[in-house]
């Protein structure tokens, strides 16, 4: 067995750490606008919109029914024969495009259960002060929703961060695209990719421990 | 005054609400008692729209409103006039007792913050919750609840207070301080309509008592008279039953 070749990795830490922002800015920037989505089809859903429940019923049923990986392909390779004006479109946008897709498909459901589990006193409550329907939505069920949606939002957006990866199918050079290209070149395999598993792992553990202290102020009003 | 005519209500196939009329006199206290299922908890919720009535007439102060053709703007006009009173206290739980108290002055009658919970600290003090203006709902008794209930349906000043078996959720140790309060309102004629199994609080407080069965208002007068004398055999029947049983609970 060879001895793993820890100066490699120290070496090779600060190479990768380059390719770190554009990884975080695909996750971030898929984030925000995959939550934007997922409110808006989450609101969809509850009010039961007509028309456009059915819409967004079939849009989360395709999203989380295929590969992450199919609807990137289909994004960057498959689209562009269709619609030239794609032709344009480069692996980055093609990537968040996907991500925001796939989560926001996910993350509408989670919110709409949250929505849906405040407790409906409260809303009836709202309505006999004389709030209309946006106040009561926006003073007090979107905050008890908030609350609960969280962990599950966190754990979608760690998983997002991971996802992010397979951009690198799309000729992107992140994190892992980057990665892959300097294990190439050494042959270093196992250092390399232990290298990038620990940076993700880091990256993650510190979402995590945020996504505590975030939680433990949303619970204050909840202590008995 | 408030003035309801043929107020009707059905659930599927069977009548709730089988034409009720009632007047309320400004500064009146009504308890409203019967058995469980008779319709006067829907009575109650007909009258700010949390369900929706099949037919009747409305007129709360100055306003007047049919039932089967009433806008949303009227819906929340009435529920502006009215206050509510819940059996599970139903409060924001995102929301502190002081908040929970100014948070309609703020969104429906959008005061100033400042003059909101200048509004909910007074309001806090008068029913005896002045240490808890910080406490989350969670943190605080049934009772406490149930006080910054009736705060926050105070802070409305609504025309009339409507409470739904105000008392019926609380464990028994709290009962106590809620009637308190109610009875601290009603010596301040602010106008009350409640539906309560409480007898004791009937008979000591309100000026009116109505018996309601099966939709209808069977019998109503002053408690003195309807308690002792009651004229239908219905009445009659109801009041042993309750009376018989709250004895039984009194050591």
């Amino acid at each position: 067995m060879a001895i793993l070749d820890v100066g490699y990795m120290v070496e090779l830490l600060p190479i990768l750490l380059r390719y770190l922002p554009l990884t975080l800015q695909m996750a971030a920037l898929g984030m925000v606008l995959a939550l934007a989505l997922a409110c808006a089809l989450a609101v969809v859903r509850v009010l039961r919109i007509p028309g456009l429940n059915g819409a967004t019923l079939l849009f989360i049923s395709f999203f989380r029914g295929t590969p992450l990986l199919v609807q990137l392909f289909l994004f960057y390779y498959g689209l562009p024969q269709i619609f030239s004006a794609l032709t344009q479109i480069n692996g980055i946008t093609a990537a968040i495009m996907g991500l925001t897709l796939h989560f926001a498909a996910y993350m509408a459901e989670s919110i709409r259960a949250a929505i849906v589990g405040v407790d409906r006193s409260q809303t009836e409550a709202a309505l006999a002060i004389g709030m209309t329907r946006g106040q009561l939505m926006r003073r007090i069920v979107l905050p008890q929703a908030t609350r609960v949606a969280v962990p599950t939002l966190m754990n979608y957006f760690i998983d997002m961060i991971k996802a992010t990866s397979l951009a690198f199918t799309l000729g992107v050079t992140e994190l892992m695209g980057a990665t892959q290209k300097e294990a190439a070149g050494s042959f270093l395999y196992f250092e390399a990719f232990i290298t990038v598993a620990l940076l993700y792992w880091g990256i993650v553990e510190l979402l995590a421990w945020l996504q505590r202290r975030l939680e433990a102020r949303l619970n204050e009003a909840y202590q008995r | 005054m408030i003035r309801v005519q043929g107020l009707t209500k059905r659930f599927g196939d069977s009548l709730v609400l089988d034409a009720i009329d009632l007047e309320i006199q400004q500064g009146e206290i009504i308890v409203v008692i019967g058995p469980s299922g008779t319709g006067k908890s829907t009575l109650l919720r007909c009258l700010n729209f949390l369900e929706r009535p099949d037919a009747g007439y409305l007129e709360v102060g100055e306003l007047r409103l049919d039932t089967q053709k009433v806008s949303r703007r009227e819906i929340l006009a009435l529920r502006r006039c009215t206050a509510f009173v819940f059996q599970n206290y139903a409060l924001f739980a995102n929301k502190t007792a002081l908040e929970n108290i100014a948070e309609g002055l703020i969104v429906v009658n959008r005061w100033p913050k400042a003059k909101a919970h200048a509004r909910a600290r007074e309001i806090l003090e008068r029913i005896g919750l002045a240490d808890k203006a910080d406490a989350y709902p969670a943190s605080l008794s049934g009772g406490q609840q149930q006080r910054v209930g009736i705060g926050r349906a105070m802070a409305a000043q609504a025309e009339v207070i409507l409470f739904d078996e105000p008392t019926s959720a609380l464990d028994p140790e709290w009962v106590e301080e809620v009637l308190g309060l109610m009875k601290q309102l009603a010596a301040e004629r602010q106008t009350m309509l409640v539906v309560s199994h409480e007898m004791g609080f009937a008979r000591d407080v309100a000026d009116r008592v109505i018996f309601m069965e099966g939709g209808r208002i069977v019998e109503q007068g002053p408690p003195a008279r309807l308690f002792s004398e009651p004229r239908d055999p219905r009445t009659r029947e109801f009041l042993r039953k309750v009376l018989a049983a709250q004895q039984a609970a009194v050591p």
